[in-house]
């Protein structure tokens, strides 16, 4: 009885394991071509023409980070890793924050199915506010930081 | 649309999701094959940035399909649901948050098991938090302390656990 518990168990982690690979495995062709187009960005786009999307506007750069990240959707992870590229290409915390935010929270591509499955009222005013809420917490973020 | 639909459809949205993702990678070989042949040096270059930044984040990927296989094992998703819809006052809230933060897998999954504990008399506000707070993600955390700090991820995460919280009273008042 101990032993089938113990080779229940085993079983366990490594569906566990599996299902986490499989998951990964699941958004990794996607992972690999946003590292591609990086790769690009970093060798053939200058610099200038980048940081011109995101202006010298502290207000500006905030939201056009959180509607570039609300209408990229997939993976947290890619947002996380191109947020971090941005960082190093001098474009500002705050916009990156509210970029990170806005690609999680907010979410057009997945929209017709929430509102199909959980109203249609409900899933534009839940992403409205998730917009607006991926600024005031970039914002918010960025001042304490600063604080602290 | 009953659940039943909905499942099928979101069936078919994950194996769209997944071929959308190789057409992109195909898509974006084609375009390194074409710049080769317009610029070999460089686009050896942009290769060689591209597995910089791959190498520099390797350990942390690795640590989050470790953290994701843990929260497979010990979490399943009804079981989660099941104290999110019994909860209400401040205890529902508060598992609201933490059941939203420690969910995983694809949001599509999430949808139908939502819709039926709405059915059940869960709060609208506290699925409006629930899928809020799936934007923290335990296991991606160690690659966002990678790129942006201990500091920035814990406060990061303070804010958006408000965030849930104002939008999900915005939410229920409104559809009450």
């Amino acid at each position: 009885m101990k032993n089938e518990k113990q080779n229940d168990g085993k079983k366990g982690i490594v569906v566990s394991f599996y299902k986490a690979f499989k998951s990964f495995g699941a958004t990794f062709p996607i992972m690999l071509g946003i590292l591609l187009i990086l790769g690009l960005f970093r060798t053939f786009v200058p610099k200038e023409m980048l940081l011109s999307v995101f202006t010298g506007d502290t207000f500006q750069s905030t939201v056009m980070g959180a509607l570039i990240g609300s209408i990229f959707t997939g993976n947290a992870v890619t947002s996380y890793i191109i947020g971090g590229e941005l960082i190093k290409e001098d474009v500002s915390l705050i916009a990156v924050t509210a970029f990170i935010v806005a690609w999680v929270t907010v979410g057009i591509v997945q929209l017709p199915a929430e509102a199909a499955i959980l109203g249609r009222r409900f899933a534009w005013l839940r992403n409205i506010l998730a917009f607006v809420f991926s600024i005031l917490v970039s914002i918010a973020t960025i001042i304490t930081l600063m604080v602290v | 649309m009953s659940n039943k639909e909905a499942k099928k459809n979101i069936g078919k949205k994950e194996i769209k999701e997944k071929f959308q993702g190789i057409y992109f990678l195909a898509s974006v070989s084609f375009l390194y094959l074409l710049l080769f042949i317009l610029n070999p040096k460089d686009t050896e270059k942009a290769i060689k940035a591209s597995a910089a930044v791959f190498i520099h984040i390797l350990p942390a990927l690795l640590f989050v399909i470790f953290l994701m296989a843990i929260m497979n094992y010990f979490i399943k998703p009804k079981s989660v649901l099941k104290y999110v819809g019994k909860g209400s006052g401040i205890k529902g809230w508060f598992l609201a948050i933490c059941m939203g933060v420690l969910s995983h897998g694809p949001i599509y999954a999430w949808y139908p098991l939502l819709s039926d504990l709405r059915k059940q008399g869960m709060k609208i506000g506290l699925v409006a938090v629930f899928l809020y707070t799936r934007a923290i993600k335990i296991p991606l955390l160690p690659l966002l302390v990678y790129y942006f700090g201990i500091s920035f991820v814990v406060i990061l995460a303070g804010y958006m656990i408000i965030a849930s919280i104002l939008q999900g009273h915005i939410i229920q008042k409104i559809e009450r």
